[in-house]
């Protein structure tokens, strides 16, 4: 099996897509609405890794 | 007055047991049995595909440990999230995968991606049984 390797985001951007897609799945009632919160997941999650990395960032000094 | 439609018998654990059960198995197979299979579909390649980046990245498999509470929670807690994988996890313990936990972020995130597919395949086990109970459509 090949090994992968990844960076920090790539890998965040990875997970945060998958959990986004079973999220949305499993949560809502019908698709459209199961959509709309799969979508907001992603952005919550993106916007948590940006947000996360510049504090870290600007935390390091 | 009572309300009598509040009043119902908890469904036998036949008619859910079955689809839980192939869900655990095999992810999104229990939303295929109740023919959900575009759910099924999304199911089986978000938590394939997460499980196959962990192997691909060299995450460790957890095995359960004693010691002190946190060690305990930890270890075992890994353990059955792994477990959670079904076939995925079973077939490549027994292809005879086994990776040391190493240092390293790309490792780090590896062992993660393994025990998340399993998390969200505990959730679309749920989802499953929620369906098959008619809590949900």
């Amino acid at each position: 099996m090949p090994k992968l390797s990844v960076t920090h985001f790539e890998a965040a951007v990875l997970f945060a897509l998958f959990s986004s897609v079973v999220l949305g799945v499993v949560t809502k009632k019908n698709d459209r609405d199961r959509l709309r919160y799969g979508l907001r997941c992603f952005a919550y999650f993106i916007v948590a890794l940006f947000s996360i990395g510049w504090l870290m960032y600007l935390g390091h000094g | 007055m009572a309300n009598e439609s509040s009043v119902s018998a908890a469904p036998a654990t036949r008619s859910w047991g079955a689809a839980v059960a192939l869900a655990w198995i095999v992810p999104g197979g229990g939303h295929f049995l109740l023919k959900r299979y575009g759910r099924g579909g999304l199911v089986l390649l978000s938590v394939a595909l997460m499980f196959l980046l962990g192997l691909m990245m060299r995450g460790a498999m957890f095995h359960p440990q004693t010691g002190d509470l946190l060690t305990v929670i930890i270890y075992y807690g890994g353990f059955l999230a792994d477990l959670a994988n079904g076939f995925l996890y079973l077939l490549s313990v027994w292809l005879g995968y086994a990776q040391p936990d190493v240092a390293g972020h790309v490792h780090d995130y590896g062992t993660k991606f393994l025990v998340a597919a399993g998390l969200l395949n505990v959730l679309a086990m749920v989802d499953v049984w929620e369906i098959a109970t008619g809590k949900k459509d």
